[in-house]
């Protein structure tokens, strides 16, 4: 069903919609299943087995694999059920938002720091 | 009938926690954030409050998209902290105060809000992490009793700034209207800007925040004009997590009834702009 609706565009800024969360339910199952500390070793024992389990497809296993938050987001993931997946790798919201906007982590610290000034 | 002494709106991060566990408080990294709570501790050990009205937003641990309430209210004897992922520690059980939650949910529906009533729920760091920092040496026995009111800013459409003020004022209404004499605190966790997501993640208003913290003294409604889309331009796609404290302060009561007696402000804290006020309810 096309989806006619006017959606506004804020620049570099995703919102998780519908539309989103249609697209990435089975991502973001997957992401949510990592609260539990038996399902992140699950996870890390073996990460094909464990994306053929929730029923990953292809855009969001190979965005998995590649740990690229953006390619992730675009997959239909959202940012809270992310954070649970970059935590497995100890990654924290400076790592990622350093990933996201093709920043150092040095640099994108120091962008929140000249935000404050 | 029971009394609003007051209100404290706070931001929460999951790095607060691991902060906490690290003692970092007089790191010079945290100390500008950690220093604005001592007043807002004080205020709390000599007014005392017997039960907290906690408005916060779950990231995931109690709700998955599976089933996403609009609104909902804790209805539990407690309230359990859990693992979230990334291994912060987790914290001591909230009492819960099951005749203000159904006095609540009562008052609620009477006013044609169609809350979801949860008689079980995990209460993450949003809930978590602020009551740590407000009350610092509870150990395991909290001094409050509490009632959750989650607002959903997980998944869009997100209720409006307009729709959580009301919801702020049938809180303050019922809470006014409870036969008990209790002393009730009103808290609400969230924002202020920031963007955890896409290209702009990073993103901070320090202009906006500002004139936001400053409406909830002269004029808190102000915020109710925008729409979510422009709240989430204007502070980030978590900094929308301020309708948290929109709710909060309409709970509070009006301009008239409420003195703001504390704030703090302070960029950043991991990619977030941390703000902190503290109102007291005036006779």
């Amino acid at each position: 069903m096309a989806d006619t609706k006017q959606r506004r565009v804020i620049p570099g800024t995703p919102i998780f919609d519908g539309e989103a969360a249609r697209k990435g339910y089975a991502l973001n199952k997957m992401c949510y299943s990592f609260n539990s500390a038996a399902n992140r070793a699950e996870f890390v024992k073996d990460e094909d087995a464990y994306c053929r389990k929730y029923g990953l497809n292809a855009e969001q296993s190979a965005a998995i694999a590649k740990r690229n938050v953006l390619d992730l987001i675009a997959a239909g993931g959202n940012a809270y059920y992310l954070a649970k997946f970059a935590g497995i790798f100890g990654l924290d919201m400076q790592d990622i938002g350093a990933q996201q906007t093709g920043m150092t982590k040095e640099a994108f610290k120091a962008k929140l720091l000249e935000a404050g000034k | 009938m029971a009394k609003i002494v007051g209100g404290i709106v706070t931001s929460h991060v999951p790095a607060i926690g691991r902060a906490i566990a690290g003692g970092l408080q007089e790191d010079a990294y945290w100390k500008p954030f950690f220093d604005g709570f001592p007043p807002v501790q004080k205020w709390l050990d000599e007014v005392k409050p017997d039960v907290a009205v906690v408005i916060y937003n779950d990231h995931g641990l109690n709700f998955f998209l599976d089933k996403m309430p609009t609104f909902s209210v804790g209805a539990a004897e407690s309230y359990s902290n859990a693992d979230e992922g990334w291994g912060i520690p987790t914290l001591p059980a909230f009492p819960g105060n099951l005749d203000l939650s159904w006095h609540l949910i009562e008052s609620l529906v009477d006013k044609e809000f169609d809350i979801t009533t949860c008689q079980e729920m995990l209460v993450d760091h949003a809930f978590t992490l602020p009551m740590k920092l407000l009350w610092p040496n509870a150990g395991e026995a909290w001094p409050v009793r509490t009632v959750p009111v989650c607002i959903n800013t997980v998944q869009h459409p997100l209720p409006s700034a307009k729709r959580c003020f009301k919801l702020g004022q049938a809180i303050g209404e019922a809470v006014r209207g409870w036969d008990d004499d209790a002393r009730v605190v009103i808290i609400g966790t969230g924002g202020l800007s920031h963007q955890l997501d896409g290209e702009r993640a990073g993103f901070i208003n320090k202009d906006f925040d500002l004139k936001f913290m400053d409406s909830l003294v002269t004029d808190p409604a102000w915020a109710t004009q925008y729409s979510v889309e422009d709240l989430v331009d204007f502070t980030g796609t978590q900094g929308i997590e301020l309708l948290m404290w929109i709710a909060a302060r309409a709970a509070m009561g009006s301009v008239d009834q409420v003195k703001k007696l504390h704030s703090n402000y302070h960029i950043p804290i991991s990619n977030t702009a941390a703000g902190l006020m503290l109102f007291e309810n005036v006779e």
